[in-house]
């Protein structure tokens, strides 16, 4: 292809993502060294506020911003360095904990406890959603041609599904007396309350996870499948292969690279955790890193908002999915280069 | 054909609120309000729009958008609903301004405790207060011989003879979900402990004794409650109450109506309205208010206009029609049983919510970090030293700390 042609087709792609992804990543890369904040003045102030029948006024020293002549709150924006990641990371306090050996207070620091929860939950999803998608995709490849495209329909339904819709569906029939706390309840004829500790409220979401990301992994898997070499296989049936023989040496070999590509999605997913915490209202118990992130950004009633921390911990989400990919990415390099 | 009837429909229909039924003046000037989205809100913006020309915004978001459309030059919205806290920001950026005049001029109908003055300046019309107070089912009360608890010690005394005797799932409720609402039931408890939240310089002040008394009184309600207390807002709790699943809670004033709905509730009549209960010091609730506020960056003729319109949304005529949708600060409400429990509540001396840009940090932090206490992971003052650390790091970031 002749670069001019190249360059127009990829021109337009290059442009959105300069603008739409690259830039926003510099000014959040740039706004996590300094903070901006308006500048105070210490005032008198009365203040007179409702009661039944008589006001109450009280006076009291309030910091209010400076206005320019136009009216606007003047502000100065200072560089901070790493400032704002320390405030994040708390390391000082972390070491203290960790030296103490108390995993305890090592947990109560939000960013420390945000990471453990987004780390397990990619960790532990990650070969459950590779399993149950590949699980399908047989099941859906073994069935027989007449009903395969309903069972492709319905294997697919929980991937359509809005994840905070099906979280919010997930909590609701769990929560308190919910029909399926209940039946648990029944069964064991025993008192279960889903949301009163931790570890409940993370397997839902692990489960809920699972179940909602597992078609996506079968539909690609599925793809796969189709292009397996029917002549390996059947020489396999002749030399009696079982079928767990076939699946191990020469289904998975071959989807491999699927594996890798799927596996690469899912930890990208699954470290920016989000949609769980907020669908199962969390986070007394569990927070996770994206969470985080949307909590410092978040105006109090004051109006106050940390930008400079929630960039910084933006940036920090993001070097830790880096760090995840480094091995998949390795193996994907390694095995381009091979090919070659 | 149906087009047809479609369009004389709308035609009936656009007649219909030009017919400025129920308004005394006609409104020629574009209006635009902006505020919270609840029943109050709704049933006066519904008599402002009488008046024609008016267009209201009711939107649960309100306070992520007012101080970005308030700054706008001209405003994009005339007219704001505001609460204590929602008022600072546009307070701090200068964007509503002082109604002295138009009061003096329209202001008829207002009564002093109406007018919210900062500075000396009339800031903000109130129209109605809210307040978290004791709701409790009086026949398991009445049957089982208890008297209406007016302390949280008795509060406690009661929930253990509830709790034995066995009649509802829960004793207590409690909008423990964390968040605004732990950070709120936190405040309460600490106003009746006599605490305050921000000393000088805008240094935290919470890790005291008083602080730590308000935590021990919190855990001790999680006995009683619901395990799964942090994830119940004021709704569940409402249900709760609908339900039949609970008997005591320090719920919303705005709620109370909810108990005597028929469509929902099954305990229609038998939930009574007190006061909030006292900590050692005072009634261990806040109050908070709601009302206008008109922007800055409009023509004095829109002003006016703005205005008159308001006043008319919170004329008699409307709280005749809705006396029981809020507890009212208008001419014309007369309280009724439902409001009895935030009435009492102010009677004993609730102070308001201490509403101030430090105390908007106070609040987040509160709400996030007190959850580690209620489960077990820290002691009482671990718990608020850390939150202080959490304020302290919040603030210097907002630059109200140096």
């Amino acid at each position: 292809m002749k670069f001019k042609t190249f360059a127009a087709f990829i021109g337009p792609s290059v442009f959105m993502m300069l603008l739409f992804i690259a830039f926003p990543l510099v000014s959040v890369f740039q706004q996590s060294f300094y903070i901006t904040q308006p500048i105070y003045d210490l005032v008198d102030v009365e203040t007179c506020t409702p009661g039944f029948v008589t006001q109450t006024c009280v006076t009291e020293t309030q910091s209010v911003p400076r206005l320019d002549e136009e009216g606007a709150i003047i502000t100065k924006t200072d560089f901070v360095g790493l400032q704002s990641y320390r405030n994040v990371l708390e390391l000082g306090r972390a070491w203290d904990a960790l030296s103490s050996g108390s995993w305890a207070a090592f947990q109560s620091i939000d960013f420390w406890k945000a990471l453990r929860f987004t780390l397990s939950f990619t960790l532990i999803t990650l070969p459950l959603v590779i399993c149950a998608g590949l699980g399908i995709a047989v099941m859906i490849n073994s069935a027989a041609k007449s009903v395969r495209g309903p069972v492709i329909f319905v294997s697919l339904l929980p991937f359509i599904i809005t994840p905070v819709i099906g979280a919010l569906s997930i909590n609701w029939l769990f929560r308190g007396d919910g029909i399926l706390t209940a039946a648990l309840e029944w069964y064991l004829q025993r008192d279960i309350a889903m949301f009163a500790q931790a570890w409940t409220i993370e397997i839902l979401m692990m489960f809920y996870r699972v179940w909602h990301v597992a078609p996506f992994a079968a539909i690609v898997f599925y793809a796969g499948l189709q292009t397996v070499n029917q002549d390996s296989l059947e020489s396999a049936i002749i030399d009696g292969a079982s079928r767990w023989q076939r699946l191990k040496y020469i289904i998975i070999p071959h989807l491999m690279p699927l594996i890798v590509f799927i596996s690469m999605i899912h930890l990208m997913d699954s470290y920016r955790v989000f949609e769980e915490i907020v669908g199962f209202s969390s986070q007394g118990h569990v927070i996770s890193l994206q969470w985080l992130t949307y909590d410092f950004l978040v105006p109090d009633q004051a109006g106050n908002r940390s930008i400079s921390r929630a960039s910084a911990s933006a940036m920090l989400t993001m070097i830790g999915i880096a760090l995840l990919l480094v091995p998949l990415l390795r193996r994907t390099w390694r095995d381009h280069q091979g090919g070659h | 054909m149906k087009l047809k009837t479609l369009l004389a429909a709308g035609a009936v229909a656009m007649s219909s609120t030009a017919a400025f039924a129920g308004c005394a003046i006609e409104n020629t000037v574009p209006l635009k309000s902006l505020s919270a989205g609840f029943e109050a809100w709704k049933a006066v913006t519904d008599a402002m729009a009488e008046c024609g020309n008016f267009q209201a915004s009711l939107d649960q978001e309100f306070r992520e958008k007012q101080p970005e459309a308030f700054a706008a030059n001209p405003a994009l919205y005339q007219i704001g609903g505001v609460a204590n806290a929602t008022m600072i920001p546009l307070l701090n950026a200068g964007s509503i301004r002082p109604l002295d005049d138009l009061v003096a001029k329209y202001g008829q109908n207002l009564t002093p405790n109406q007018l919210i003055k900062v500075d000396g300046k009339v800031m903000a019309i109130a129209m109605m207060v809210n307040a978290q107070h004791l709701m409790y089912r009086s026949d398991i009360l009445a049957d089982l011989g208890i008297a209406e608890p007016a302390t949280w010690d008795e509060v406690l005394a009661a929930a253990e003879k509830i709790k034995a005797a066995g009649v509802v799932e829960y004793p207590l409720g409690g909008t423990f979900k964390t968040g605004w609402n732990l950070g709120e039931e936190f405040v309460n408890m600490y106003l009746g402990e006599g605490g305050t939240f921000i000393g000088e310089g805008n240094m935290p002040a919470i890790n005291n004794a008083q602080g730590v008394a308000a935590l021990e009184t919190m855990k001790a309600m999680t006995a009683y409650m619901d395990p799964e207390y942090l994830v119940s807002d004021s709704t569940y709790v409402q249900q709760q109450f609908q339900q039949g699943k609970i008997a005591m809670a320090n719920l919303w004033a705005s709620r109370a109506a909810a108990m005597d709905d028929e469509a929902e509730s099954q305990v229609v009549g038998k939930v009574a309205m007190a006061a909030a209960p006292n900590g050692s010091a005072a009634p261990a609730s806040s109050l908070w208010w709601d009302g206008f506020v008109f922007a800055a960056n409009m023509s004095d003729q829109e002003a006016e206009a703005a205005f008159q319109v308001a006043m008319e949304g919170i004329d008699g005529e409307m709280v005749s029609a809705n006396n029981d949708a809020a507890v009212w600060l208008l001419n014309g409400y007369t309280p009724g049983k439902l409001a009895a429990g935030a009435a009492a509540t102010a009677a004993n001396g609730a102070s308001p919510y201490p509403a101030s840009g430090p105390m908007g940090i106070m609040h987040t932090v509160l709400g996030n970090g007190l959850a580690d206490y209620l489960t077990g992971a820290k002691d009482a003052e671990t718990t608020l030293a850390d939150i202080e650390a959490a304020y302290m790091t919040a603030a210097k970031e907002a630059g109200l700390v140096k």
